[in-house]
């Protein structure tokens, strides 16, 4: 290995003098304070901005539309083309959920029901969205495709008690899950 | 009590109220509004554009945003809302005298600044001024000089050593370019003979600005007047840019503006001075700075920039405007005074958002090494050039 010997760099008097330097930022602080101001900011299209700086103004423009589909949203319930509601109330999510968000109260599908033998359905199924931290582990580990988080972010209320989505509140969130395996079908 | 002692006397206090409580407050709060939004626009940011009059808290549909005009006045009001959180181990009375000694000064030295020509009323001739005193610079280096204090108390009584070190740099960087800010205007000084804002005003409104002398007692650079006269004026340009240069570095040092804050710099000194503070006595440090550099470009404007003149022979048509027995020129170039403040406050924050923060050393380099300096051959340079033309 050669020894490289770096030298400082000798200032000229311009460096030293400080002003040229000043000036140039200056100048360069005004080009970005124009463009600013004449609504062209670089890089505002990207962030759907009013090309008033780069800032997205948030409640009037959104980002949902490049919101990635990993993205995780508020956790919800999805039913399939077949109109059946998917959870099984086996309860996983809610013994893996760490922040201890989900209730479930579980109920017996009756008799005469056509998904019968899939006996089990909740009753009551409650996540408490003060306390979900979003982390995906109740998706993760459901078996039976039924809870998922979506791209919803805005999650607001009044009271507390506001703050608890109940069953069908996560139904009305999660909607109609297309594609998935439904392995409680009669074998063909 | 005759006459003309009442009328002094009623229109000083009227001056007073004015000048500080309805022209410099407000300046003063829409000036860290201005500080967030010109270092936004800088920034590529948006800054505060939200705050307007609330009519959803009244039932309304809708807020009227105005572009956050109404920040300053919810800012304020937060300041006199908060906890006022005085920590256990402070000095209590220098903790509390602080704020105020640094606030202080800056609103006091507004009193020698001529804000306007005179207007005349009821065959009256009121200055615009608030004390119109034969020793204007002299007083406001006296007094600007003085809120050094506040913020070394703080710091002292602070108890902390952030705070301490804070009040320290503070000291000694007024120390440094206080010398330096006093040899650069005595140029300007010699130039107009005489001390009176006021009258120094009058001269540039005459003779031209010092650093702008397009017109002269003969007449503006059209006239054929102007150039046989201008000679010295075009010398003396020379000493007296170099003059505007240290002035305004220093008035920076000396209000404690980026590139030079180094009491408070953050990334150094957690807050600096007002670390310990919180509430209406932060928000007292943040009046006072501001307060500084309001006088300080109201200084800046005066001796360097023509004060309220409009420049290129106006003025006397402007003076002479009259309704009756009342004149309203003064109130146009009170007008045009704070319209170039208004300006320098905005290059004030420019400078803020453009240059980064020196280094301490460099700081005191440049005050001891190269001001002190310059600004003293810089006034024999002008004795200089008076005496070969004279």
């Amino acid at each position: 290995m050669a020894i490289i010997k770096i030298k400082r760099p000798q200032l000229t008097l311009a460096d030293k003098l400080y002003l040229p330097a000043v000036i140039k930022g200056l100048w360069i602080t005004l080009g970005h304070a124009i463009r600013s101001m004449r609504g062209k900011t670089h890089g505002a299209a990207q962030f759907n901005s009013s090309g008033l700086g780069v800032t997205m103004q948030y409640p009037e423009t959104k980002w949902d539309d490049q919101l990635p589909d990993y993205y995780r949203g508020v956790p919800a319930l999805v039913t399939d083309e077949q109109e059946r509601e998917r959870c099984v109330s086996c309860q996983l999510c809610e013994f893996i959920c760490p922040p201890k968000a989900i209730t479930i109260i579980p109920d017996e599908i009756e008799s005469d029901d056509p998904w019968a033998k899939v006996e089990k359905r909740p009753k009551e199924f409650e996540i408490d969205m003060t306390r979900c931290i979003y982390c995906g582990m109740c998706e993760e580990v459901c078996p039976e495709q039924a809870i998922y988080l979506r791209q919803d972010y805005a999650m607001t209320g009044l009271s507390r008690a506001e703050m608890v989505n109940d069953k069908e509140r996560l139904y009305e969130i999660g909607g109609v899950r297309t594609g998935l395996v439904n392995k409680w079908n009669e074998l063909k | 009590m005759d006459h003309a002692t009442l009328i002094f006397l009623i229109s000083t206090a009227v001056k007073i109220i004015v000048f500080t409580f309805v022209l410099t407050l407000p300046i003063i709060a829409y000036s860290t509004y201005a500080e967030r939004r010109v270092s936004s626009i800088i920034q590529d940011r948006v800054g505060p554009n939200r705050v307007g009059i609330p009519l959803t808290l009244f039932g309304g549909k809708k807020d009227i945003p105005f572009c956050g005009l109404l920040q300053p006045l919810a800012d304020g009001l937060k300041g006199l809302l908060k906890e006022d959180l005085v920590p256990g181990h402070v000095r209590k009375f220098f903790f509390w005298i602080a704020p105020a000694l640094a606030a202080a000064p800056a609103f006091l030295a507004l009193c020698v600044i001529p804000f306007g020509s005179s207007i005349s009323l009821f065959g009256e001739d009121i200055k615009l001024v608030i004390a119109d005193i034969d020793a204007g610079p002299l007083f406001v280096f006296a007094i600007a000089s003085l809120s050094v204090y506040g913020i070394t108390i703080a710091g002292w009584a602070s108890n902390n050593k952030y705070s301490f070190l804070g009040g320290v740099r503070s000291c000694a960087q007024m120390i440094s370019y206080e010398i330096a800010l006093g040899l650069s205007v005595i140029p300007v000084l010699m130039v107009f003979g005489q001390l009176n804002l006021s009258d120094i005003v009058q001269a540039q409104a005459d003779g031209g600005w010092t650093l702008l002398p397009l017109w002269n007692e003969h007449g503006s650079v059209l006239d054929a007047a102007y150039w046989a006269n201008s000679g010295e004026q075009w010398l003396l340009l020379i000493p007296l840019t170099i003059s505007f240069v240290i002035f305004t570095t220093s008035i920076f040092a000396e209000t404690n503006r980026m590139p030079f804050d180094l009491p408070e710099c953050e990334t150094e000194l957690v807050g600096g001075y007002h670390t310990e503070y919180s509430s209406m006595k932060f928000a007292l440090f943040f009046l006072g700075e501001y307060a500084a550099m309001i006088v300080g470009s109201a200084v800046i404007v005066t001796l360097f920039l023509g004060g309220w003149s409009a420049g290129f022979g106006l003025d006397s048509a402007i003076s002479n405007i009259a309704w009756g027995s009342f004149k309203p020129g003064g109130l146009i170039h009170l007008a045009i005074f704070l319209a170039k403040v208004i300006a320098f406050v905005i290059f004030f924050i420019w400078v803020r958002w453009t240059v980064p923060r020196f280094r301490y050393d460099q700081l005191m380099k440049l005050g001891w090494v190269v001001f002190f300096e310059l600004a003293l051959v810089n006034i024999f340079i002008t004795a200089g050039i008076i005496m070969l033309l004279n």
